[in-house]
C-alpha cells in the first residue's frame, strides 16, 4: 500500500531535482515515441540535445540560434512566472505577443523612412504598450466584474490573430510589395532593425531585455514589498486580505507585466528574427512559454534556465527534421509530456510518499 | 451584399450541426465541474478525438466506428489528467494547460499523413412522418444521428444530475469533498469517472468537426473550440439546459457569420472571423458581471484525505 503524507513544507531537495528527473523521464518515453516512429532513440536524444550544440558542422550556425529562441521564451515566461504565483492565470501571452509586434512596428512604419535614432526606443515602447493593453482587458474586467481572466486571454489570442491576418493584407502591408501580404521587411531598415549586437552570437536586444527581466524579477519577487505581496496573494490570499494587500492591484500588476514583457518580446521579434509582420508570424512562443515558467520553477533564474533548454529542443527539433526525418510535431509532443512529467514528479516535492500499512485516520 | 441568399431553413439546420461539436464538449465538462474537477484540457482531447476519428473512420470507412474510437481515445487520454490531478494531487489548471498542448502535439503527430484525405460521410438520419413535413422537416428532423445523441446526452446528464443518487453523490463531491469524504464516498474514483466521461464527450465533439461539420483533417481544426465549450459551462451556470442554450447560440453566432462573410456584408472580414471569440467574452462579462455564478463550492481544488 503506497500513501502520501503532506509535508509540513515543500522539500528543497525536491524543487529542484524535479525538473531534472522530469527532462529525464520525457527523454526515456520520448525515446519509445522516437523508437515506435523508426528512429533509434539513443541517435534521436543526441541529435536534439547535444548537436545543436557541439556538432562540427552545424553548431556554428546553431549556437547563436539558441539565444534567438530563449530571448522571447524567457521574456514572456518571466512575466507569466509573476502571475503564477498570485495565483493569476494569464494563457493568452500569445495574444500579447502578437499585439505588441503589430503595435511596435505598426509605430515605426508609421514613420518611415525616418532614421532617427530614437526611433528603435519608442517602437520598444509601443510595443511594450501594446502588449499591456491586450492584457488590460483580462485585468479590468477580472477586477470590474469577477471574469475568469484564463478564458478572456485565451479568447484574445484567436483576436489577436485575426487582427494579425487583417492588418499584414492591410494596414501594414508593404507598399512597394507587390500586392503580397506582409509588411516592409524591417532588417533592410537600419533605424528599425533589430540585429545581433555582436555579430553571430544571436545576442540582439531582445536577449538582453530577457537578461534584464530575469534580474528584475529576481529582485521583485525576493527583495521589493510589491514581490512579497504577490507570493503572499498565491500562497495564502486571506492573509494577503487581512494585511492590507489588495487584490485587484495585484490582479493589475500581474497581468500588466507579462502583457508588458510579452508585447516586447513579439517586438523584439519582429525587427530582428522575423522581420516582418505576415500571418505566420506568430509560433506559440506564448504558449511554450507557460511550460518553460513551470519548468523553471516559477523562480527567475530557474525560468533562464528552463528558456535555455526550451530553446535547445527546438532547434535540436528542427535538426533531427532535417537529419533524421522526425515529424515536426514530434518535438511538439515532446515539449507538452515533459510539463506533464513535471507536474507528475511535483508530487514528491509536496508530499512524502509511505509504503506500508497505515494506521487508520 | 445580398442577404436574401441566406436561406433561413438551411440556415437552423446549420446551426444545429455546427453547435452539436461544441454542444457534446461542454456537456461533458459540466459533468467534469460538477464533480468538482476543472479540466481546462478540453481543446487537446477534442483534437485528439478529431484525429483518431477520422484515422479510424478512414481506415475502417465506417464513421461509426470513428466515434466510438475517438471517444475512447479521447476518455483514456483524459485519464492522464485523472492520475496526475487526483493520484498525483497536481494543481488543476496546470495540468489542464498540459493536457493541451500534449494533445495538439499528439494529433498533429498521427494526423501528418491523413492530410488532404476526406472521410466517409455519417448518412443522415430522416425521421419518418417528421423529416416529411414542410420546412420544420428539413430544419429539425432531418440531421445525422450524432445530432440527436448530443440532445438525448443533455436529457440524460440533467436527468442524472436532478434525479439519481449518483447524480447527488456526484455533486456532493464537487460542492463538498471533504464532507462528500466524511460520508464515505469515494470521493477520487467518483471524479475519475467524470473525468473519463467528459474525456469520451469531448472526443465525440472533435469527431464530429473532423467527419461531419468539415469534413477534413487539418491540423490546430478545433480552433479554440474547446474552449469556447469551457465557457460555455461557465456561461450555463453549470446546468445542462442552459449548456444546449448556450451551444446553439454559439453555433448561431458561427455560422451568421460565415453566411455574412458569404454574403459579402460591408463589415471586414476579420471582424466577422473574431466574432464567435468576442461574443464569448462579452457573455462571460455579463455572466460575471450579474454575480451568483452557482460554480461548485471544490471546483479547481485538489482532494487529500489527510487535509
Amino acid at each position: 500500500m503506497i500513501r502520501l503524507e503532506k509535508r509540513p513544507q515543500p522539500s528543497r531537495f525536491w524543487t529542484g531535482a524535479t525538473p531534472i528527473l522530469a527532462v529525464l523521464l520525457t527523454m526515456l518515453v520520448g525515446g519509445a515515441m522516437f523508437a515506435a516512429l523508426g528512429t533509434d532513440p539513443l541517435e534521436a536524444i543526441k541529435v536534439i540535445f547535444w548537436d545543436p550544440l557541439f556538432h562540427e558542422q552545424f553548431a556554428s550556425y546553431s549556437r547563436p540560434q539558441l539565444l534567438v529562441k530563449a530571448g522571447p521564451l524567457i521574456l514572456i515566461a518571466i512575466g507569466l512566472s509573476i502571475g503564477f504565483r498570485a495565483g493569476i492565470w494569464n494563457i493568452g501571452a500569445e495574444g500579447q505577443y502578437i499585439m505588441g509586434a503589430i503595435c511596435g512596428a505598426g509605430a515605426g512604419l508609421a514613420l518611415y523612412p525616418s532614421d532617427s535614432a530614437l526611433l528603435f526606443p519608442m517602437m520598444v515602447v509601443a510595443g511594450a504598450l501594446g502588449g499591456w493593453v491586450w492584457a488590460m482587458i483580462p485585468a479590468v474586467l477580472k477586477v470590474k466584474f469577477g471574469t475568469n481572466e484564463i478564458l478572456v486571454s485565451l479568447m484574445l489570442v484567436y483576436v489577436a490573430e485575426n487582427i494579425l491576418a487583417s492588418v499584414s493584407s492591410g494596414l501594414l502591408r508593404n507598399p512597394e510589395g507587390m500586392g503580397f501580404p506582409g509588411s516592409r521587411n524591417l532588417n533592410q531598415w537600419d533605424a528599425a532593425s533589430n540585429l545581433d549586437l555582436i555579430p553571430n552570437t544571436g545576442m540582439h536586444w531582445g536577449v538582453v531585455a530577457a537578461l534584464i527581466a530575469v534580474i528584475f524579477a529576481y529582485v521583485l519577487l525576493s527583495r521589493h514589498i510589491q514581490g512579497f505581496n504577490v507570493r503572499l496573494t498565491g500562497e495564502a490570499p486571506r492573509a494577503a486580505r487581512f494585511a492590507g494587500v489588495s487584490p485587484s492591484r495585484i490582479i493589475l500588476f500581474c497581468l500588466g507585466m507579462s502583457g508588458v514583457l510579452a508585447g516586447m518580446a513579439g517586438m523584439f521579434e519582429v525587427t530582428g528574427p522575423a522581420g516582418k509582420i505576415s500571418i505566420d508570424f506568430n509560433s506559440g512562443y506564448g504558449f511554450t512559454a507557460i511550460i518553460v515558467a513551470f519548468l523553471g520553477r516559477l523562480h527567475p533564474v530557474g525560468i533562464l534556465l528552463a528558456g535555455l533548454l526550451m530553446a535547445l529542443t527546438y532547434i535540436g527539433g528542427e535538426l533531427a527534421q532535417l537529419m533524421l526525418g522526425l515529424p515536426g510535431a514530434a518535438i511538439q509532443l515532446f515539449q507538452g509530456m515533459l510539463l506533464f512529467f513535471l507536474l507528475a514528479t511535483d508530487v514528491f516535492t509536496n508530499y512524502r510518499v509511505r509504503i506500508g500499512k497505515g494506521e487508520l485516520a | 451584399m445580398d442577404l436574401s441568399s441566406i436561406n433561413p431553413v438551411l440556415l437552423i439546420a446549420s446551426i444545429m450541426v455546427s453547435a452539436t461539436p461544441i454542444l457534446l464538449a461542454a456537456i461533458g465538462e459540466a459533468v467534469v465541474e460538477k464533480a468538482g474537477v476543472l479540466n481546462l484540457g478540453v481543446e487537446g482531447m477534442m483534437i485528439v478525438g478529431a484525429v483518431v476519428g477520422f484515422a479510424v473512420a478512414v481506415n475502417t470507412g465506417s464513421p461509426g466506428l470513428g466515434f466510438v474510437a475517438a471517444a475512447l481515445a479521447s476518455a483514456i487520454l483524459s485519464l492522464s489528467f485523472g492520475f496526475l490531478t487526483q493520484y498525483l494531487l497536481s494543481n488543476q489548471v496546470a495540468t489542464g494547460l498540459g493536457l493541451t498542448l500534449v494533445g495538439l502535439g499528439l494529433s498533429a503527430l498521427i494526423g501528418k499523413p491523413y492530410e488532404g484525405m476526406k472521410s466517409p460521410t455519417l448518412p443522415k438520419l430522416d425521421i419518418p412522418v417528421l423529416s416529411d413535413l414542410p420546412v420544420v422537416g428539413r430544419m429539425l428532423f432531418s440531421h445525422d444521428p450524432m445530432v440527436y445523441l448530443s440532445l438525448l446526452l443533455v436529457v440524460v446528464v440533467w436527468t442524472f444530475l436532478k434525479y439519481t443518487r449518483a447524480g447527488l453523490v456526484l455533486r456532493a463531491v464537487g460542492e463538498s469533498h471533504d464532507a462528500a469524504h466524511a460520508l464515505g464516498y469515494k470521493v477520487v474514483r467518483v471524479r475519475m469517472i467524470a473525468i473519463f466521461f467528459g474525456g469520451a464527450c469531448a472526443g465525440l465533439g472533435g469527431a464530429y468537426l473532423s467527419l461531419v461539420r468539415v469534413p477534413q483533417w487539418t491540423e490546430g481544426m478545433t480552433a479554440g473550440a474547446g474552449w469556447i465549450a469551457l465557457a460555455i459551462v461557465v456561461f450555463a451556470s453549470w446546468r445542462p439546459w442552459r449548456v444546449l442554450i448556450g451551444a446553439y447560440l454559439f453555433g448561431g453566432v458561427t455560422v451568421l457569420q460565415l453566411n455574412l462573410q458569404a454574403a459579402e456584408v460591408a463589415v471586414p472580414v476579420a471582424l466577422l472571423s473574431m466574432s464567435p471569440y468576442l461574443i464569448t467574452i462579452i457573455v462571460l462579462v455579463i455572466i460575471s458581471a450579474r454575480g451568483a455564478h452557482g460554480a461548485p463550492a471544490s471546483l479547481g481544488r485538489s482532494f487529500h484525505a489527510s487535509s
